[in-house]
């Protein structure tokens, strides 16, 4: 019984998968394109933040917000914003009648800041805005509904009207937004030039290292008894209300999550970007980001990254060849990844490329450190057979893992785990 | 019809919901003693499971009152309730599949139950011993790294007693606990609830009337929300009103 | 602000926006009286409703211009055939999707709504391949155009009336199917019992595949009669989309009063703030609104308290 007590926070192939990407983001990538291409995958990359939040929060919680756009468009307008007084000194906006103010603000005869833009030209205010305006808009919303019992269908089409009376007030108040065309023209931070080529690249580090802080930060929650209970939450909503929890907090809490990593998305997009505006907050992008995260594998927070990049690295290909086959394609996509791998690539990967992979990868024959225990681990093999048609990806480390020092084939010991997606 | 005693550890008094119109419990009286096994029987649409439904909370009552351990249970969410001490069994079991046997017991062990409390759990030596313990009285000592989807069907109804044990209820309610149970299951059932019962109180809703003899200390029958006679299973039986509406056709 | 307008010119105005409203307010029933049957039988938005619907916008246009080029004579009622024609055409492709795709998704209604949106793609796509990305109008006929006046100051557009109309005629076709017809009462047992109504000899599975036929259909009736008042675009369908989600999901699932009720109150609510605030902050306010009440009534403002 000792290894029950001994929950592993990353498994051997989590471990190695974490490796895995984080080679290809800080090296592969980096090392063999140039940097306009280097800032384009920076560009996707925001938007992983955006599908990681949905792994937590629709993969893990059953909760589908259709509405994430809004949170990313918080978050990178707080950014714009900062960056948009820094780019509108005096000096540069002089030859506007009223200098000093954004020039979109000039045109719409604007002729003072408003009251709630001022703020903004502080950075540590505009961070922390990023962080916590979306976050509290979340809590106000996932409060208004997950304590009235509102979910399913029912959540998903209000967030998706959220996201669009975001984008119609955006798009209606240009005098303070920038309207439709957004908040451009965002040269400098503190002073730094974010549009030069070294600093697409420094930025272009700083989105995947704080890509991988909101991963770790994902691994930790499903790590712990948090992430079993979004699991039991998502499949008996009831039985978790009947042992003693509000479901309702657990609900605020990992939607508030999943909107703070949008924002964060949000943020890092306007930075290496330069601009921001409500083409990233409607409804379009918001269903958009969520095929990310569905091509990826709704349970997989590693899958998040990679289902974004191939997603957008598809529809990049596309555009530039075919434009009109994209929205085809995509309209495929959404079909297949539903009908045919609700798990997406994740279950791809564990299906029939992880059996392929050399022993070491699975850890079996190693021999671990802990206390070797008398125990017979081929029922455990006999059920992970059972279960074997299903994609047993994600989630916690519900199994314990024999960690004996019995040699077994990788394939017998597909890992049991509590995320499996069943109907 | 109200009461001062305390020795009641649950007084439900002029219970009525209606849904619509329909009066699903109609001015439901009745009271459960200390350590008693109570078994609700009655005809389907008689509202037993609706009974159930309103002292957990999941249903709201349209008036009268629901007292648990001179504490009002109307006005409390669900999982207030739970704290309070009641534990409810849902007609199909309803666990967690995903989650190994473990997990689901420990899911619902009485401790860390708010979003931070969750994220701060610990899997310590006394939570394991306690699922262990727990285990071997629902006899899955051996299944405990098992997906909770993989037991048979009297497994789960016996791991969602578990669930239920565990977190330590003085009043537990069951809703049809052996339904679907082969007889071997249905023995072993009522040898369970004889030895859990120590110490607590149980509501059952039972049809198997083997079953309801074997464990009802007082047996309540319902019929179209109201209570139609109560008493021990032999008065009960032979209840001519009883015989008319139940046990008769 | 209401200083500069007379009594009698304030009462025109209201009363002209009551009547804008009141169309907007046929669009809005019809786009989700098709939308609310599937929701009600099957728990499913269907994302690409507002394709369906210009589906039929399509299916009259070309019906127009086939009129138009050899059916010269026969112009003035070429609106009934295009009619009959779009809910034929729509009706065929529901059937169509239903059987291809939604009855596998059964009971995952998230999962549905992405599908379905990734369907919305495809057929915005099409409609863009096949009739260009420009927006097209058909001829009205003779005896729709121009407008009525009821009092001096008072004019009401034709087209518009004709909108209403038709939509008091398909709602009441609705009511009829659903509440008075023996398939009406096998949907409503499937909808409220579905393993039972199965038992007793209802086809679960045609039932499904016909509401969400039907569905569509009216979603087809709809598109034709938007061409009355607008032109159509390959996009046109998602103008008005969230509004009908919103309709049928604040009007409660199962309750074609509750639709109807819930189409009144956003489209009256919205046209008249459009008269004090812009169109944008209109929209913005109602949709505000409806948001704010559902999170105080969930379940819609005519669900039924059922047990669970």
């Amino acid at each position: 019984m000792q290894q029950r007590s001994n929950i592993r926070f990353m498994s051997r192939q989590e471990v190695l998968g974490y490796i895995m990407l984080a080679v290809i983001l800080l090296a592969i990538i980096p090392l063999s394109l140039d940097v306009f291409r280097l800032n384009l995958i920076g560009k996707y990359l925001t938007y992983a933040f955006v599908a990681l939040g949905l792994v937590l929060c629709w993969g893990y919680g059953g909760i589908l917000s259709l509405g994430q756009g809004v949170f990313f468009g918080l978050g990178g307008y707080c950014m714009a914003m900062f960056l948009k007084l820094e780019a509108s000194d005096p000096e540069s906006t002089k030859i506007q009648s009223t200098p000093g103010i954004p020039d979109f603000m000039d045109w719409n005869q604007i002729t003072e800041l408003p009251w709630w833009w001022e703020p903004f030209r502080q950075l540590p205010f505009a961070l922390s805005a990023i962080v916590l305006l979306p976050t509290l808009f979340a809590f106000i919303i996932g409060v208004a509904m997950f304590k009235r019992r509102v979910g399913g269908v029912y959540f998903a089409i209000i967030t998706q009207a959220i996201a669009a009376i975001m984008t119609i007030l955006i798009i209606g108040q240009q005098g303070y937004t920038g309207g439709v065309n957004g908040i451009t023209d965002l040269r400098t931070l503190l002073g730094w030039d974010i549009r030069s080529d070294s600093a697409k690249v420094i930025l272009y580090y700083v989105c995947s290292a704080a890509l991988f802080i909101c991963l770790l930060l994902s691994q930790f929650i499903r790590y712990k008894k948090l992430g079993r209970i979004l699991v039991a939450m998502r499949d008996r909503e009831d039985r978790v209300r009947f042992s003693g929890y509000d479901v309702a907090n657990f609900k605020i809490f990992v939607f508030c999550l999943s909107a703070m990593f949008s924002a964060i998305g949000g943020a890092m997009f306007t930075l290496q970007v330069g601009f921001m505006s409500p083409s990233f907050v409607g409804i379009v992008p918001s269903i958009e980001m969520v095929i990310y995260c569905a091509v990826g594998g709704r349970l997989s927070l590693l899958g998040a990254v990679y289902g974004t990049l191939l997603v957008n690295w598809a529809k990049t290909i596309f555009s530039e060849t075919f434009p009109e086959l994209w929205l085809f394609a995509m309209g495929a996509l959404f079909i297949a990844v539903v009908m045919a791998f609700p798990n997406g690539l994740a279950s791809l990967f564990k299906r029939y490329i992880e059996p392929k992979l050399p022993a070491w990868y699975s850890g079996k024959t190693m021999v671990s450190k802990a206390p070797i225990i008398e125990k017979d681990s081929s029922m455990e093999t006999a059920h992970a057979n059972a279960l074997g048609s299903e994609e047993n990806i994600g989630s916690s480390k519900s199994l314990a893992k024999p960690e004996t020092a019995v040699t077994v084939a990788p394939r017998t010991d597909e890992k049991l785990e509590g995320g499996v997606y069943v109907d | 019809m109200s009461t001062n005693r305390s020795d009641f550890v649950l007084a439900v008094e002029g219970l009525t919901v209606s849904f619509d119109g329909f009066k699903a419990v109609n001015d439901l009286s009745f009271y459960v003693d200390e350590g008693e096994i109570r078994v609700i029987i009655g005809p389907n649409g008689a509202g037993k499971t609706t009974v159930l439904d309103l002292i957990c909370g999941r249903t709201q009552a349209t008036s009268g009152s629901i007292k648990f351990r001179g504490e009002e249970l109307t006005r409390m969410k669900e999982h207030q309730i739970v704290h309070h001490g009641v534990g409810r069994k849902f007609q199909n079991p309803s666990i967690y599949d995903d989650l190994s046997v473990f997990e689901n017991l420990e899911i619902s062990y009485p401790r860390g139950r708010s979003v931070f409390g969750s994220l701060m759990f610990k899997r310590d030596r006394e939570v394991i011993e306690e699922v262990e313990n727990i285990a071997e009285i629902i006899f899955l000592q051996n299944d405990l790294d098992k997906p909770a989807g993989l037991l048979s069907h009297g497994q789960k109804q016996w791991l969602e007693i578990g669930m239920l044990l565990i977190q330590k209820p003085d009043l537990l309610m069951l809703d049809e606990p052996v339904a679907g149970m082969s007889v071997a299951e249905r023995k072993k059932t009522a040898e369970l609830l004889n030895r859990i019962t120590q110490g607590r109180s149980v509501i059952v809703i039972e049809h198997d009337m083997q079953f309801v003899e074997d464990i009802a200390h007082r047996v309540t029958v319902m019929h179209q929300g109201k209570v139609l006679s109560e008493g021990s299973m032999e008065r009960v039986k032979n209840d001519p009103k009883v015989i008319e509406v139940y046990l008769g056709h | 602000m209401f200083e500069e307008y007379s009594m009698a010119e304030l009462t025109d105005i209201l009363f002209m926006q009551g009547f804008a409203g009141l169309i907007l307010f046929s669009v809005l029933v019809l786009m989700a009286l098709g939308l609310a049957i599937i929701f009600g039988q099957m728990g499913v938005i269907n994302m690409a409703h507002g394709e369906f619907m210009i589906l039929g916008a399509y299916t009259t246009y070309l019906t127009s211009h086939i009129f138009e080029t050899y059916l010269p004579a026969l112009f003035d009622g070429y609106f009934f055939v295009a009619m009959a024609l779009a809910f034929l055409v729509c009706f065929a492709l529901g059937v169509l999707v239903e059987w291809g795709m939604i009855r596998f998704l059964f009971k995952r209604p998230l999962d549905t709504l992405l599908a379905t949106w990734g369907l919305s793609l495809i057929l915005q796509q099409s409609y863009r391949t096949v009739f260009g990305a420009r927006e097209v109008g058909v001829t009205l006929p003779e005896w729709m155009m121009g407008s009525y006046s009821m009092t001096e100051t008072i004019e009401v557009p034709i087209n518009g009336i004709f909108v209403m109309v038709l939509t008091l005629f398909i709602a009441s076709g609705v009511y009829f199917l659903m509440f008075r017809s023996l398939w009406g009462k096998q949907v409503r047992a499937v909808v409220q019992n579905r393993p039972m109504a199965g038992a007793v000899g209802i086809d679960t599975g045609k039932v499904d595949r016909y509401t969400f036929g039907i569905g569509c259909g009216i979603a087809g009736i709809a598109g034709s009669a938007f061409t009355m008042i607008g032109s159509t675009g390959p996009t046109s369908g998602q103008l008005y989309i969230v509004d009908t989600f919103l309709v049928v999901v604040f009007g409660g699932a199962q309750s074609l009063i509750g639709t109807i009720a819930s189409a009144f109150t956003i489209s009256q609510s919205q046209s008249t703030l459009e008269f004090f605030l812009s169109g944008s902050m209109a929209k913005v306010i109602t949709l505000l609104i409806v948001v704010g009440i559902l999170m105080l009534r969930p379940q819609g403002l005519f669900a039924l308290k059922i047990r669970q």
